[in-house]
């Protein structure tokens, strides 16, 4: 018998479980990008059957870490750009937990990019939101890692020396086994692509495009967008890496001309995801390691019995 | 100093195979019937670099390295890269046997591998002369060509032990039943044959005038050789973790090593990731979704783990941490000792400190204490710190087997189960009070855990509301920063409950003190006690307890002295400093005898420092140890 019954409960869920019953105001901005990642999170998840309490939605600090304040999930709100590491334990901890990790371009493409580096290269299996709204939103106004070059802000007075990060080459590159870009002014491709991102067994990447209206109004609102795979002027294979490292490419150079490309980038379904790779070589538990505390069953290993080597 | 006491040092280089030969040696002393405690001196280096293992055996208790040693087994450093004088090692070839001579005792033994090490260069350094005027008895062997002849040159280990049973007129046995657990097929024969052919030879060829032999004694109980990783990890085990997080550091690296190597065959999770901040926020994550989780490093990566830490004390989540300190600051000495971390570890990370450190004084307090930890950590939902060093990282003793004859003990604290939730209180929407201070006790909250029914809540660092809200409410700020806090003061009052984790030694009723704490303790019990023998009055407390601090213990034992003086691994007195912190008072009494050079204290360095520090001999130390007199002095 499992101690934690919140999972896998087959029943109808309606989007409004996923709102706080007392709802706290959200500090978003009127017209912030970060709603729609809200929204699209709240259509997804009852469409994939997953009920509030066997969700743990991780979050890092910025705008997008008030994510989970307003999704009722289980929630951790952890420390800049630490969301991926407390996240993936908890996976291992207990694989049966549906894992969504979630943070802003300055959280995890800048302070947590070695996490995100790793996170991919392992392929743990959860979901990877990354709120981009190219610029430091909460602290208000500062050049990020993706901010395009020439940006001025308080803190790069004359216009940033620095070429954006390129987030999808580099997600691809590090290994994630599902990498795409959607738009929060396109909240059904976005729906689509975050139920996709969690239905996938692997680390899936969603480079999620944030207009921030206050802090960065000079910027595009992501209009118009282009989905690559519904335009005919984008024909590559999405399972072919090398097609879809091209594409990636004139994506991310693209997005500082006005063009908005979005879509799916990269799916690899064969690629078996850590937790498989961990099983595989006899390094993980057979049953969720957060089951064992509550089976008054379990024997038990005691250090007495390691004790020969040492006589 | 004893003269029924053994203190063999096998010096070569680093890859000449000393620690699992010396390790060897150890058990052997061990099955015999003594006990032993080692102490290990190396380099930052893969290979070369001059590099020792003592081991101290006598048939009574042993609880510290000796001072010096009284038998020199230098195998000369056959990783030696610079053979000119001139270069800026030195010629590392000879150094086992040079730089180990200022050490050796009146009367002691030395054997070299005439061998490997250069006529000359042996010439060099009077050996003769010294000999004469120390009474060393000498013996150069070719354990390298005896090696070759039988074997292969690694083995010229096997064949420095055998000259050293002959020498010491040990029994054969149990060196032999080592080499057969540990090696087999030809490499087995081979050594067989080189320890034989060693013990001969030496007995053939010399007349022994030493009075040096190995002592003889005997064990009621079946004893284990352990180091201090040893019963951490192990202690760990019993306390029912099974998650570790690290990333490789010096000499925190041991216990991650252990538990990797154990945890697969428990079913618990090993991972090595990519820095101490994942590390670190790995265990919260692990503890947060249901598992006893912990991490740790050394000084430089448990800086890194500073902000994950504060994480674990705002969210309450249940974590234990390791620091295994070492010679700082910044890189410093990786492989050296030193007990200079202990004001890092008490307040590092942003806002009032909630956390509990622990520092064990030797390997059984390790066990116990790491035991401690855990179950402090999930019974109040707070991060419990393990601090100790490099010398009790790897100092090897043996330990009664029966000692860890108990228990598992992996309940999981103050975490609700499904069926508790339903009880417990939720605000209006039906989300859980996880941080409902209305109904705490002791400052605890009882937690859910993600994927169980009716336990829905927001675990942030912000500070926030009973159900887990972000929160700047002044009113529920204040309830919920002394709730925290209130935690703190209820384990002291448990801790206190229960037995002490203090150890109290010395002359009741003397009215000089020395205190200590942490991987000091062993050299200084024995100080106190050499003390007592001599005619002074003293007597030693060593405090494991750094937060929350036994104010009520370490009051009762300084109000009983007149003066005391607190004995550390540091340039600073770091830890004077922490009890007049925590008492307020006292400075006037505390004097300070400090050591900071790479190397643990030595019991005579103790005796010396209390001579001249209390017992107001007019006199400077002769040992690089520094005294700091107390306030108004």
């Amino acid at each position: 018998m499992s101690a934690f019954n919140a999972i896998g409960e087959q029943r109808e869920i309606d989007r409004d479980e996923y709102t706080p019953g007392v709802e706290p105001q959200p500090t978003w901005c009127p017209g912030c990008g970060d709603f729609g990642v809200l929204k699209a999170l709240k259509q997804a998840l009852p469409e994939v059957g997953k009920t509030p309490e066997e969700v743990l939605t991780v979050t890092g600090i910025g705008c997008s870490g008030k994510l989970n304040s307003y999704l009722d999930t289980y929630g951790f709100h952890t420390i800049h750009g630490r969301s991926l590491p407390v996240a993936r334990a908890a996976k291992l901890a207990n694989p049966e937990l549906e894992v969504i990790a979630a943070g802003g371009d300055g959280d995890g493409y800048g302070i947590g990019g070695n996490h995100w580096i790793h996170t991919a290269r392992e392929n743990h299996d959860m979901t990877y939101i990354v709120f981009n709204n190219e610029i430091f939103g909460l602290t208000k106004g500062q050049t990020s890692p993706t901010s395009p070059k020439g940006h001025k802000s308080k803190t790069q007075p004359s216009g940033s020396a620095k070429t954006p990060l390129r987030p999808l080459s580099m997600s691809l590159n590090a290994g994630a086994s599902y990498v795409a870009r959607t738009a929060a002014v396109n909240p059904n491709q976005a729906k689509e692509i975050i139920k996709e991102a969690i239905e996938h067994d692997g680390f899936a990447h969603i480079d999620f495009l944030t207009q921030c209206p206050t802090w960065n109004k000079d910027a595009r609102q992501y209009v118009p967008y282009i989905d690559v795979q519904e335009s005919d002027d984008y024909d590559f294979d999405v399972h072919d890496r090398a097609e879809a490292a091209e594409i990636m490419r004139e994506t991310e150079n693209v997005l500082n001309e006005g063009t908005v490309l979005t879509g799916r980038y990269y799916i690899d379904e064969d690629r078996p995801s850590y937790q498989q790779e961990k099983t595989a070589v006899g390094e993980m538990p057979d049953e969720p390691l957060a089951e064992r505390y509550f089976d008054d069953d379990a024997e038990w290993e005691r250090s007495y019995d390691l004790l020969e080597r040492h006589t | 100093m004893s003269d029924d006491e053994l203190i063999w040092r096998i010096a070569g280089g680093s890859g000449d195979g000393i620690d699992s030969t010396s390790q060897n040696f150890a058990k052997a002393l061990m099955r015999s019937g003594l006990d032993v405690f080692t102490h290990r001196h190396y380099p930052s280096r893969i290979r070369g670099g001059h590099t020792y293992v003592e081991i101290r055996a006598a048939a009574h208790e042993v609880q510290s390295r000796g001072d010096g040693y009284n038998f020199l087994l230098a195998l000369g450093d056959s990783f030696a890269r610079n053979p000119q004088e001139e270069a800026y090692y030195g010629n590392e070839e000879i150094k086992p046997l040079s730089e180990n001579l200022d050490e050796l005792r009146e009367g002691g033994i030395i054997v070299y591998d005439e061998g490997l090490l250069d006529e000359e260069e042996v010439a060099d350094l009077d050996l003769e002369k010294r000999a004469e005027e120390n009474d060393w008895h000498v013996f150069p062997m070719d354990l390298r060509g005896l090696a070759k002849e039988h074997g292969r040159e690694v083995m010229r280990n096997t064949a420095g032990v055998g000259v050293t049973a002959a020498l010491l007129d040990m029994d054969l046995e149990h060196i032999e039943d080592l080499m057969e657990d540990a090696m087999s097929g030809d490499v087995l024969e081979s050594n067989l044959e080189i320890l034989h052919e060693a013990y001969e030879t030496t007995n053939e060829e010399y007349d022994f005038e030493h009075d040096l032999r190995a002592p003889v004694g005997e064990h009621d109980t079946e004893q284990a050789l352990l180091s201090g990783s040893n019963a951490i990890a192990y202690g760990a085990i019993d306390a029912g973790c099974r998650f570790i997080a690290g990333y490789p550091m010096t000499p925190w690296t041991d216990v991650f090593t252990i538990l990797s190597q154990n945890f697969p065959d428990m079913g618990g999770v090993s991972e090595q990731v990519e820095d101490e901040i994942a590390a670190a926020a790995l265990a919260v994550g692990a503890s947060h979704a249901g598992v006893k989780a912990m991490s740790g490093s050394s000084g430089g990566g448990f800086a890194l783990m500073s902000e994950p830490l504060g994480l674990a004390e705002m969210t309450e989540t249940p974590l234990v941490l390791l620091e295994s300190m070492r010679a700082g600051p910044s890189t410093g000495m990786p492989t050296k000792p030193e007990q200079a971390d202990l004001e890092f570890v008490l307040y590092t990370s942003q806002g009032d400190s909630q956390r509990v450190v622990f520092a064990p004084g030797n390997i059984e307090e390790a066990y116990e204490q790491t035991r401690l930890a855990f179950e402090i950590a999930w019974d109040y939902q707070i991060p419990a710190i393990i601090i100790y060093d490099q010398k009790l990282s790897g100092e090897n003793t043996n330990v009664d087997v029966e000692f860890f004859d108990r228990e598992p003990k992996p309940d999981l604290g103050s975490t609700l189960t499904e069926a508790e939730l339903r009880e417990a209180a939720h605000d209006n929407s039906g989300k859980f009070k996880r941080f409902n201070y209305e109904e705490a006790e002791n400052g605890v909250a009882p937690r859910s855990l993600p994927g169980q029914k009716g336990g829905r809540y927001l675990a942030t660092g912000n500070e926030h509301s009973p159900v887990g809200h972000i929160s700047e409410d002044p009113d529920n700020r204040t309830f919920q920063m002394d709730r925290r806090l209130e935690k703190l003061e209820a384990i002291r009052e448990e801790l206190d409950e229960r037995d002490s984790t203090q150890t109290y030694f010395g002359d009741e009723d003397a009215e000089y003190g020395i205190v200590t704490w942490g991987s000091s303790q062993g050299a200084v019990q024995e100080a106190v006690a050499r003390l007592n023998e001599q005619g002074h009055s003293v007597k030693g407390l060593s405090v494991s307890d750094m937060l929350p601090f036994p104010k009520t213990e370490v009051t009762e034992f300084l109000e009983s002295v007149d003066e005391a003086m607190v004995v550390e691994m540091n340039a600073t007195a770091q830890f004077r400093g922490h009890i007049q912190r925590e008492l307020g008072r006292f400075g006037e009494k505390l004097s300070s005898l400090l050591k900071y050079n790479g190397n643990p204290f030595e019991p005579a360095e103790i005796v010396e420092g209390y001579e001249v520090n209390l017992a107001d001999e007019d006199r400077e130390p002769t040992a690089q140890v520094r005294i700091e007199p107390a306030a108004g002095d």
